[in-house]
């Protein structure tokens, strides 16, 4: 077993692990940092295929930003009755449609094949920064419209709203 | 030595775990939060793919170029629902999606 299939598989272990922690818990602060631990262990995984730009994204935006907002939400909704809102009567329906749709996704996985080279391989950042800025441009710009566009309609819809009620 | 089956093996676990937590949480937040962990796994899934591309592909960092707008339409949607959490609270006291009937008819 060759090294970096080890550190896949610590970082696989961390994201499901940290996943099921999300989904399992009945603290929701608890939740909170097990998405944190899931979401960095998705930044290992990004690690080992290489995309070690997107492993620094993911640690910034979703560590440093993201889990901080959800908590912050947390801080300004009222959690003391988590414990009741924590089940659901349905919980054995959502665990079969969720076992049958891996069941699939596996299945289709190893029903397919694709064309693939044998190991993976370094995306240079530069490879990267091109296909971005020339071929996708304008996508990317109208994703930072849509991204100011999104953060002005949550100030208007929680915070100006407020003053006049 | 890793294979693409290993990244679309996680990533599809991810997503079931993430869909469990989507139908079973009455809690509004918890649903948002597997809704992230949701769109980890087709993130997971694209950087795998964006790896094992052909090297002599001219498009083959067409993959994590999709991961950048995955991860900034990810941000907007978490903003605008937590908003929405915020303004539910606000006006019914709840956070739980069950009581949240109000277009039902």
């Amino acid at each position: 077993m060759s090294l970096s299939l080890i550190v896949f598989f610590i970082a696989a272990a961390i994201a499901l692990g940290g996943a099921l922690g999300v989904v399992m818990t009945r603290n929701i602060v608890y939740a909170a940092f097990s998405l944190l631990a899931s979401l960095m262990g998705v930044a290992g995984l990004f690690l080992t295929a290489f995309a070690e730009f997107l492993a620094l994204v993911q640690v910034l935006i979703y560590g440093g930003a993201i889990v901080i907002v959800i908590l912050f939400a947390l801080m300004l909704t009222r959690i003391q009755d988590f414990e009741n809102l924590s089940g659901n009567r349905q919980w054995p329906v959502a665990a079969l449609v969720s076992a049958v749709v891996f069941g699939l996704l596996v299945a289709s996985v190893f029903s397919t094949t694709v064309r693939t080279v044998a190991d993976r391989q370094a995306v240079s950042l530069d490879d990267l920064g091109r296909t971005l800025f020339e071929q996708w441009a304008v996508p990317f710009e109208i994703a930072s419209l849509v991204l100011l566009v999104a953060l002005i309609g949550v100030v208007v819809m929680v915070g100006a709203n407020g003053r006049r009620e | 030595m890793i294979e693409l089956a290993h990244f679309q093996i996680v990533a599809a676990a991810l997503f079931a775990i993430g869909l469990y937590g989507v139908l079973s949480r009455r809690s509004a937040v918890l649903i948002l939060m597997s809704i992230e962990l949701m769109l980890n796994a087709v993130n997971v899934n694209l950087i795998g793919f964006a790896a094992f591309a052909d090297i002599a592909d001219p498009s083959r960092a067409l993959g994590q170029v999709i991961v950048v707008f995955v991860i900034t339409i990810a941000a907007a949607e978490l903003a605008l629902a937590l908003a929405i959490i915020l303004r539910l609270y606000r006006n019914r006291s709840t956070v739980n999606v069950d009581e949240v009937n109000l277009m039902k008819w």
